[in-house]
């Protein structure tokens, strides 16, 4: 129970970046955090004990697999993870490019 | 198992508060690459392959997109006092950390323990997939076979990220 518990705090620890920085960087970064920890209670939830990767072996049958579902689903986040990334980053270079700043007071005051 | 996971995500935790709180950009990416990095030892852990794979080029290409970002940069993250409107977003996220830890309490009472729940639907993926779908990895299965507009809504995603970003960087600003 105690990895769940840690998974959550990795998950707050992101949301505080969010919140409280300044800086559009550390946004981008304390974002992917949230991401990560989220893929991981996930990745989490499907684990067995005793299971293997699943991968079918056609000379055992009676194998015990871990869930694959929720990778399957993690596996396609993980993507759509980089692809809100790389937005993001295309975004703050323009921003940087046009205000000389990552921080997103003084693009607010600097705006108009 | 449980034990080592919980280490790595410790590490993680600490990797994430310094990437928050450091001074400089690039360290605090760098600190940022550990908690990606620590997810992929997570994976091995727990018996996902086919994720830590991926997980480790894409949080490697994301590495490279903002290193080559911040070195671009004054890379120094300003400094300002905390003022009234500091604490009151520090006051907002401490409330919403609260309302959060509340409902994760409620409802931990739902979750299983590590390593016993049980498979739900996923059941009737696994019986006889490699007769209905023919690939032997059951990840590639339901991705490929069982999800595939899925797989398909992902590529779309992909596509209009990459013809966003190239929109974004060709455009030529105000003056």
């Amino acid at each position: 129970m105690t990895v769940y518990w840690l998974c959550f705090i990795l998950f707050l620890t992101g949301l505080y970046g969010v919140i409280t920085r300044r800086n559009l960087v550390k946004i981008a970064i304390s974002l992917s955090i949230m991401e990560f920890s989220i893929f991981l209670l996930l990745a989490l939830v499907g684990y067995a004990d005793g299971a293997v990767a699943p991968i079918v072996d056609p000379a055992d049958p009676f194998k015990v697999y871990v869930d694959p579902l929720p990778q399957a689903m993690v596996l396609t986040a993980i993507v759509i993870g980089l692809a809100t990334t790389a937005m993001l980053m295309a975004v703050i270079i323009r921003l940087y490019r046009k205000y000389g700043t990552f921080d997103i007071r003084e693009i607010k005051n600097l705006r108009g | 198992m449980e034990l080592a996971i919980s280490v790595i995500v410790g590490f993680m935790i600490l990797g994430a508060l310094y990437a928050i709180h450091a001074r400089d950009l690039l360290s605090a990416v760098i600190a940022g690459g550990i908690v990606g990095y620590g997810l992929v030892i997570c994976f091995l852990l727990l018996k996902a392959p086919d994720l830590a794979i991926v997980q480790i080029v894409v949080e490697t290409i994301t590495l490279i997109i903002m290193v080559a970002v911040v070195l671009d940069s004054s890379r120094e993250e300003a400094f300002t006092k905390p003022d009234s409107k500091g604490y009151v977003t520090a006051a907002t996220a401490i409330v919403i950390m609260a309302v959060l830890f509340y409902f994760l309490v409620v409802s931990s009472a739902s979750l299983d323990r590590l390593g016993e729940g049980e498979l739900r639907m996923s059941q009737s993926y696994i019986e006889g997939a490699v007769e209905k779908t023919g690939s032997v990895n059951l990840v590639t299965g339901v991705l490929f076979d069982f999800r595939g507009y899925d797989t398909l809504g992902e590529a779309t995603v992909l596509i209009t990220a990459v013809l966003g970003v190239l929109t974004i960087l060709r455009i030529k600003g105000k003056k």
